[in-house]
């Protein structure tokens, strides 16, 4: 939630990742992108020289037609669409995700287990409630399940695992959503855009943070 | 940026520079511009910022949302290539039971391309820490022999910013600093609340320019610094201070030349270095009458100790033994805090200059003298959030403060909470101990067959007592606001403090003094062992105060190269 601009990596301090940045360094082994365009000639391309212009899909997807399907629904059981903006899947986050799981790297590799068997889980217990896949439930059943699993510290033990499986899915869902121009205009975010002067808060801002 | 290959080079060169960082680039920039002929050699490639820089891309243009990853630790679109806490196949090692993380990059203009603008200059205390307080090292020099080139530096780069007059915060000299963007709102509310606390909240100094400068562009108030910038809106070395050295005829560049070792002829005097093309893998050797190291403050020591000869066995200019010595990173901790208050605001846009508008400088001095506070240096505190672009990650957790909302209330829970969350990082001195340092691994090699660099850490009560009190005071700020911390502040400073390297103020392992016996470089960067060998990164620095390095690393440059010059007109080197 913070926006560490200056000499502070994005996500990694909530994540601990100090820990496995030591661990895991040395332990995967460089891979290199021969399917990349090149924007400036003579660079060979690598995951930690990549073409910042032009990425290109970096790795293959792991996610199966029925894994994405569910992943699908529970998007959008998370971000359904409003009259502010379209649901997840319309946004292509069902493929952010599986493109998440896919990631070489030790925290996305983690990610995958959790999601994986979390998407079994969601399934298993579609089934078990009404006798059908999760992404062929009807609204108000998908939400009986996921009201039990939308808040870990209130989750009953058999569904903690789930709702840490839900808390994931819904952070990275959120991720997908307002990383992009849909998500940040549903957010009303205005700026990368060139100004000749920087104004300032308007005088609305002033007067609702009570400054004069 | 133009650049020559080995087989274009002169024949012979005057001063050969190991690094195009902030240091060499410097040292390259005032050599170039007095006649002197350089040779400047790069570990890392050729870089454009021109041309490679992401403006405009949003996170769904990167994969994983732009997020960090061990191969890009500040995100996807950030400039540093092949860098961070790991270079593939450039390992180091630690001792056992000590952490210290060292940052690299690869690449023309190193860490000067991707780091946080912010430029402060060090106080007239900052240059006597001991004859303060009885501890660490004093510089040989005080805060009078460097004011006029920080005044030059900041001229040169461009540096927005204000005069305050506060104790032990520089003014500039009139007419140097460019006027400051105005500050944003959630920067106005907390100073309101600062100033009720008595921390000062004053308008930062960042290398950005407000006003066009030598042909760059004024900033346009939008996209990421660490991105680089495409119109040289920002400092970078290679925006900066190469373009204009190059353009004298007198500064070479060779990239992808990974510095081994200092050679020197029989007399003791350095005449040259070796190199590994990176990309041939060939052994070379350039020849000069004069070699500078500004590889980074690790990395020139790394170069001094495995320079080893029958004249020198424990590495170059090193008969002090000080070379990897104290080894100085700055003491940070961090808390973020969800203000209710920055709930809702209306939409506007707050991109800015992109890093803080204000900061708040160490406001404590009065009460480390009077034996008020539990640790003897100052720290000062970055801060931002706000309506910035949307970023992975950004609403990671919000079930905490939404009772595990989902579906149209949890839409509706975003964009109450977008904006309203802002994170504080303190920035503290360090005190140089004997038990962080740098030496070389016996056995471990890098892909060059390099010996590789082995680290030892350990941080003092001085500064993990530092950190617990960065954590009180930002719990202070977020609860004056009527806001929370989002998560529990930390008092156990050693847990609170971040380990050491993570910060990237790396300074300290080639360091100077005024005696032989106990420091590596006299006043001018020149090692007292060999005449015509200089440092001129982070490594010379005796102490590492609050502010952050970068600035005092280019005034300090400026200095010695200025030194280095008249040395070379009179002779004697």
């Amino acid at each position: 939630m913070s926006e560490h601009d200056q000499n502070e990596p994005k996500r990694m301090d909530r994540r601990e990742a100090l820990k496995w940045v030591g661990a895991a360094l040395l332990a995967y082994p460089m891979l290199e992108w021969t399917s990349f365009g090149a924007a400036v000639p003579g660079i060979k391309r690598t995951l930690s020289d990549p073409d910042l212009l032009h990425p290109g899909k970096l790795w293959d997807r792991t996610l199966t037609k029925p894994q994405l399907r569910t992943t699908a629904a529970l998007c959008d059981v998370i971000i359904p669409e409003d009259e502010k903006s379209p649901a997840a899947s319309k946004l292509g986050i069902p493929d952010f995700i599986d493109e998440w799981v896919s990631a070489p790297y030790p925290i996305q590799q983690e990610d995958q287990k959790q999601i994986i068997e979390g998407l079994a889980w969601l399934d298993t217990e579609a089934n078990k409630r009404f006798q059908k896949g999760f992404a062929d439930l009807k609204d108000e059943e998908k939400c009986k399940i996921c009201d039990d699993i939308c808040f870990a510290p209130k989750a009953k033990p058999e569904f903690l695992t789930a709702a840490n499986f839900f808390a994931k899915m819904r952070d990275l869902t959120a991720t997908g959503f307002y990383t992009t121009k849909e998500g940040m205009k549903d957010l009303q975010y205005i700026g990368n855009t060139p100004l000749l002067v920087f104004k300032g808060p308007p005088k609305e801002v002033l007067e609702h943070l009570k400054l004069k | 940026m133009p650049l020559i290959t080995s087989s274009k080079t002169r024949a012979s060169y005057d001063v050969i520079v190991v690094g195009s960082g902030a240091g060499g680039s410097m040292t390259a920039y005032v050599l170039a511009l007095a006649g002197v002929k350089v040779l400047m050699l790069e570990a890392g490639r050729n870089y454009t910022p021109e041309t490679e820089t992401p403006m405009w891309n949003i996170p769904k243009d990167a994969p994983l949302r732009g997020d960090a990853t061990p191969d890009k630790p500040f995100g996807f679109f950030d400039a540093t290539v092949d860098g961070g806490w790991r270079v593939p196949g450039e390992p180091y090692t630690k001792a056992a039971g000590t952490d210290f993380q060292w940052w690299r990059t690869r690449m023309l203009g190193g860490r000067t391309n991707h780091w946080g603008r912010i430029a402060l200059r060090m106080g007239p205390y900052d240059f006597k820490p001991q004859a303060r307080d009885g501890l660490g090292i004093d510089w040989p020099i005080s805060y009078e022999d460097l004011a006029p080139y920080y005044d030059k530096t900041e001229a040169l780069i461009g540096v927005f910013g204000s005069n305050e007059g506060l104790e032990n915060t520089p003014n500039s000299s009139p007419g140097v600093l460019q006027p400051p963007p105005v500050p944003r709102g959630y920067e106005r509310f907390t100073k309101k609340h600062c100033d009720k606390l008595g921390i000062p909240v004053i308008p930062s100094h960042l290398a950005i320019l407000t006003r066009p400068l030598n042909g760059r562009s004024a900033c346009f108030y939008a996209t990421n610094c660490g991105r680089g910038c495409s119109i040289k809106a920002n400092f970078q070395s290679t925006t900066v201070l190469l373009p204009p050295a190059i353009k004298t005829g007198n500064l070479d560049i060779i990239t992808d030349a990974m510095v081994r070792e200092v050679t020197l002829d029989s007399s003791g005097k350095a005449n040259g270095v070796n190199y590994i093309d990176r990309v041939t893998k060939e052994d070379r050797h350039f020849s000069a009458k004069v070699v500078v190291l500004a590889a980074s403050g690790c990395e020139s020591a790394r170069i001094l100790l495995n320079s080893k000869s029958n004249l020198f066995p424990n590495g170059l200019a090193n008969s002090s033994g000080k070379v990897g010595r104290y080894l100085m990173d700055t003491v940070g901790a961090s808390l973020v805090g969800q203000i209710p208050m920055l709930e809702n605001v209306p939409p506007h846009n707050e991109d800015g200059a992109s890093g803080m508008h204000m900061y708040m400088p160490w406001w404590g001095y009065k009460d480390q003298a009077a034996n008020k506070l539990d640790f003897p240096r100052g720290y000062h505190i970055e801060f931002g959030g706000g309506r910035r672009m949307p970023a992975a990650g950004m609403f990671d957790g919000l079930e905490d403060h939404t009772g595990g909302s989902y579906g149209k209330k949890y839409k509706e829970d975003a964009r109450r909470y977008y904006g309203s969350f802002l994170w504080f990082a303190g920035r503290g001195e360090m005190i140089p101990n004997d038990d962080s340092y740098c030496e070389i691994d016996p056995e471990v090699k890098d892909k060059f067959g390099i010996p590789v660099l082995k680290f030892h850490w350990k941080w003092a009560g001085y500064e993990t007592r530092q950190a617990a009190h960065m954590q009180r005071t930002f719990a202070q700020i977020i609860e004056a606001m009527g806001g929370k911390p989002v998560t529990k502040p930390e008092f156990d400073g050693a847990k609170a403090i971040a380990p050491g390297g993570k910060i990237i103020h790396e300074v300290g392992t080639t360091c100077m003094g005024d005696k032989k016996d106990r420091s590596v470089l006299n006043q001018y960067c020149q090692t007292w062992d060999v005449q015509n060998l200089f440092v001129t990164d982070g490594g010379p620095f005796p102490s590492n105060a609050d502010k952050n390095p970068t600035l005092s690393i280019m005034a300090l440059a400026w200095r010695s190269s200025e030194y280095l010059v008249e040395q070379l007109k009179k002779g004697n080197i």
